[in-house]
């Protein structure tokens, strides 16, 4: 019981890390129809930036201006490279962003090098917050959990209870009509991306000094924030968060619990071939839960896709 | 009536003339290998082909039918991997010829694309892309799970010398793989050729450009995407059969995302509107790989630059840049075009590599091991660490960028004058 | 015999919001029939109703007998049915021939082929070449379609519904936006190509309503008021009140 507890709250971590990206994407793909490709890139400046910011004046400060500096280079990204794709359609537009992501990876090792950057939690967080049953839970994950918290209600209050976010709701709907009505949309467009990069940043800050600082560190989470938004369903901010929970649930509990294969297929009546080395079907045997734990968000992805196009809580077509 | 023969004569003609890319490409493939003889240069184009075939096959997708796959290396790759496979059965390899062996490969890897494809071509666009991109991770992320057929890190391999021999040939030479590679080149582009001359074909085109308005001509979009994407597969999986000859050893890299993003890279490239496109991408990339990473360690960082500059201002890629001289080629004024390009592109091309050079010692100066302080750019060594190499480069570039700049107004007025057709002379 | 098209009960609701609240309409073979009525009334959705577009929410459609309940859009066009749109809906980056000749296909039996090479048919050659003389699109048949003028790509989109064959021609205002020359032009058209076929089109311009059509409806609030020939409609008083009086007095 004591290990679920810490489970949830690993999980739970994962899941929100997961949903800063999430909520991001989610709100540029409603709004611009565009999948950006280069998200979890903008994630991996926000850990460098930090990083670098970090060396001359701390971790805080890192916190503070990292993000700021992704978001302003995403409005750019936006501005410059985007905007001028746009005009070819939304495959153009998917594939400018691939190569971008691509891009920044190189720029990344270009600047930084290939090695794993020495970017550490600070030392005010270094110290174990309290314990279940012997695991200790240190106080940097909690710390992570509030920032994740906070700025999702941030992100809620910005959204429901002023002008700026009932425009963006409208337009997360009916894009056509906000820009009828005369607002600016180019504007709106270059605003949320920003913000979108910015939200990114931030997870990559926070991040940065438990997941590591490296040039893959991008590729490693990117294509999971896009199967968490399919599966949450696309323009749905709730089913961003619902579906980061469930795959940093999942994923966490997967891994701490080794499920086998062979106990599943002895509880429902095969008998395990011997010499298992001989058999044919000797992989899916041996098949554990922490073995598959990271590739169980896709086959949740395409199950949702054939099934749910729409996803969980997804109102539109994709 | 004498329009009609008129035209069906016209017909007759662009019918043969349609044939004779064809003997050229024949008679290139086969003269090729007499001209670079040396085995590198071979290696060189045995990748080169292969990825020819790839790229072609993952454009009858993007380019013919509108869907973008990030996840197409995995139907090579399993056609490759099942090729690998077929080897290692001594008695049945034993009993059939090489040159057949790819036709496996199709085979596997038109049977995965006929299970993927009945789920994920219902929607082109996004939903595609996203399938794509899962069924990819999935099935790289399987290679080290599923161990009997991938092989897990290590991968497969397999001996091509065991098979029957053709004609007597074993094909233990590069050279005669090379020939081997070259006839399934020759089959496979003009099969897909054809392809896109059938009437699924065409229809890929009109479910590409409007799926709505294909649907009510009778034709059902989704079939229409099911059929391109299985014989896309098909190809693929040619392509694949053929690694396994070339290489004899498949690995999980031949299934990862990496690869589904190098062969977006090289059709894009090389351009997705025309039939060719994908052919000079493959080509343009193989060489600028193997040239550049010898040159330098950052070839990666310009093949992306590259690759965002196309994406952002010839979304035709190379095909589409050449093709766009063709309109001013037929009014007779494309002569009229070279001295204003030299006097651009040349300026340009100074600037971009001032700019390369500017940055590999950027590079070199910050992550060379210390003491090392000398570097070779474009054969001439110096300390990257002086101060007048860094003049030189930074003033090349700047130079080059401004003259181009200056000249770039009489380029395109050029342009136009070339695209207009003179005034009637009455 | 039974109707080229007979609605029954036909109900679409958006919502709470019914759209069409209960239509039947009876369209015999070799009509040409127009729908006409105020801003709003449901003329679009009806039309989207009948070819597909949208389900039902109650009532049925049938096509020479045939429910069309559920069928998806290329099921209704192989039943005979083919539709214009209200906003030009063509291949834009295909030639024109090419967006004539793939209208053809289907009706030609091609169905998903990989083992004909369409070059080399003399019948789809042929086929689209006589439908281009017919929408007067010859001396363009190897232009982008995407660079015609409008009148042409609204001719050229009649060109593709009529191409299939389809006994059934449904146009959604094909005149709309056009100057009086383009209209006339047009309306010739739609004239000759619908010869011995049964059109059923949804229009503004009185004037093409009443020039083109044996019969109309007039659909108001999502309900048919009245259906007749033109003189029965026109003199019709509840049609007058609701919607034409205005328009015919500014006529006369």
């Amino acid at each position: 019981m004591d290990l679920v507890l810490v489970n949830l709250i690993d999980g739970l971590v994962t899941g929100l890390l997961l949903f800063m990206l999430s909520a991001g994407l989610t709100l540029i793909f409603s709004m611009m129809g565009v999948l950006n490709f280069a998200h979890a890139s903008f994630y991996m400046l926000g850990a460098y930036f930090a990083y670098q910011i970090s060396l001359a004046f701390g971790f805080w400060m890192g916190l503070l201006i990292a993000p700021i500096m992704v978001g302003l280079l995403g409005a750019g990204v936006e501005r410059y490279g985007l905007r001028r794709v746009h005009q070819y359609g939304h495959v153009p537009e998917l594939i400018f962003t691939f190569g971008l992501a691509l891009l920044i990876e190189e720029v990344v090792q270009f600047i930084w090098g290939k090695n794993q950057m020495a970017y550490d939690i600070p030392e005010v967080l270094q110290f174990t917050a309290f314990s279940i049953a012997g695991n200790s839970i240190p106080a940097y994950k909690i710390f992570m959990i509030f920032i994740s918290i906070a700025i999702f209600i941030g992100l809620l209050y910005v959204l429901t209870r002023t002008r700026i976010g009932m425009i963006i709701q409208a337009a997360l709907s009916y894009p056509r009509t906000v820009e009828a009505l005369g607002h600016n949309v180019p504007l709106i467009f270059m605003g949320v991306f920003g913000v979108g990069t910015a939200l990114a940043g931030v997870a990559g800050v926070i991040a940065g000094p438990v997941l590591g600082t490296f040039p893959g560190m991008a590729f490693v989470l990117g294509s999971i924030v896009f199967v968490t938004i399919v599966i949450g369903g696309l323009g749905s901010l709730w089913g961003a968060l619902v579906a980061s929970l469930l795959i940093g649930w999942l994923t966490t509990f997967s891994k701490a619990y080794n499920l086998r294969m062979e106990d599943f297929l002895t509880f429902i009546g095969f008998s395990r071939p011997d010499p298992i080395w001989d058999s044919a079907w000797r992989d899916l045997w041996t098949i554990t839960s922490p073995q598959v734990a990271d590739i169980l968000p896709y086959i949740l992805m395409i199950l949702i896709l054939i099934f749910r196009p729409y996803g969980l809580f997804g109102k539109r077509d994709v | 009536m004498t329009d009609q023969t008129a035209s069906a004569n016209m017909r007759a003609g662009s019918m043969t003339l349609s044939l004779m890319p064809w003997i050229v490409a024949a008679l290139v493939l086969v003269l090729l290998p007499q001209i670079f003889t040396a085995n590198s240069a071979i290696t060189i184009m045995n990748q080169m082909a292969i990825t020819i075939i790839f790229a072609l096959a993952y454009n009858m997708l993007l380019g013919q039918g509108g869907m973008l796959s990030f996840g197409h290396a995995v139907y090579m790759g399993v056609g490759g991997f099942a090729c690998v496979h077929i080897m290692n059965m001594d008695d049945f390899f034993a009993s059939i010829p090489l040159v057949v062996l790819p036709i496996f490969g199709g085979l596997f890897g038109m049977g995965l694309a006929t299970i993927v494809g009945s789920f994920s071509t219902r929607k082109a666009g996004t939903v595609f892309a996203m399938i794509s991109l899962g069924v990819g991770e999935l099935i790289a992320a399987c290679s080290v799970i599923i161990v009997a057929f991938f092989g897990g890190e290590e991968g497969i391999s397999g001996d091509r010398t065991y098979a029957m021999p053709t004609f007597g040939v074993e094909f233990l030479q590069q050279i005669e793989v090379y020939y081997l590679i070259a006839f399934w080149l020759l089959i496979s582009a003009a099969l897909m050729y054809l392809f896109s001359r059938t009437p699924v074909g065409r229809m890929a085109n009109a479910v590409r450009d409007n799926p709505e308005r294909a649907e009510f001509l009778g034709y059902s979009a989704r079939w229409v995407r099911f059929y391109s994407f299985v014989a896309s597969g098909f190809f693929a999986g040619i392509a694949g059969g053929l690694f396994a000859i070339n290489y004899e050893i498949l690995t999980e890299e031949n299934l990862n995302a990496t690869s589904s993003g190098t062969i977006l890279l090289v059709t894009f490239l090389g351009g997705v509107g025309f039939f060719f496109g994908p052919i000079l991408g493959a080509i343009a990339f193989t060489l600028l790989q193997t040239v550049l990473s010898l040159e330098t360690e950052l070839w990666a960082f310009y093949a992306g630059a590259l690759f965002v500059a196309t994406v952002m201002y010839f979304p035709g890629g190379l095909a589409g840049l050449i093709m766009m001289h063709v309109p001013a080629i037929r009014l007779g004024k494309g002569s009229r075009l070279i001295l204003p390009y030299i006097r651009t592109l040349v300026p340009a091309a100074i600037c971009i590599l001032g700019a390369a050079a500017l940055i590999e010692m950027i590079f070199h100066y910050r992550h060379a091991f210390a003491g090392d302080e000398e570097m070779t750019l474009f054969w001439i060594t110096f300390n990257s660490h002086d101060v007048l190499p860094w003049i030189v480069a930074v003033g090349l570039t700047l130079a080059g960028f401004f003259t181009a700049r200056a000249t770039a107004p009489a380029l395109l007025e050029a342009w136009g004058d070339a695209n207009t057709p003179d005034r009637m002379q009455v | 015999m039974t109707a080229a098209l007979h609605l029954d009960g036909l109900r679409k609701s958006f919502g709470k919001t019914e759209i069409i609240r209960g239509v039947d309409l009876s369209i015999e073979r070799g009509e040409r029939h127009a729908i006409i009525g105020p801003n709003g009334a449901g003329k679009s959705t009806l039309f989207n109703l009948i070819t597909g577009r949208f389900p039902q929410s109650d009532g049925a459609v049938r096509l020479h007998g045939n429910d069309l309940a559920g069928k998806a859009p290329y099921e209704i066009n192989r039943m005979g049915l083919s539709r214009s749109f209200q906003i030009t809906n063509i291949f834009p980056k295909m030639s024109v021939f090419e967006n004539v000749r793939c209208s053809l296909l289907w009706s030609l039996g091609y169905k998903y082929s990989f083992w004909h090479m369409v070059g080399k048919s003399r019948e789809l050659t042929e086929g689209a070449e006589a439908i281009l003389e017919q929408i007067n699109l010859t001396n363009r048949r190897d232009l982008p379609a995407g660079v015609l003028s409008y009148a042409e790509q609204r001719a050229l989109e009649i060109g593709i519904t009529i191409a299939g064959g389809a006994n059934v021609i449904m146009l959604d205002e094909p005149t709309a936006g056009m100057s009086h020359s383009e209209t006339d032009y047009i309306v010739d058209l739609i004239r000759k190509v619908t010869e011995d076929k049964t059109l059923v089109m949804v229009e503004h311009d009185m004037g093409v309503v009443f020039g083109l059509a044996d019969r109309i409806s007039v659909l108001v609030y999502g309900e048919i008021i009245a259906t007749g020939t033109p003189e029965t409609v026109r003199a019709d008083p509840k049609v007058q009140e609701a919607y034409l009086g205005e328009a015919l007095e500014a006529e006369h």
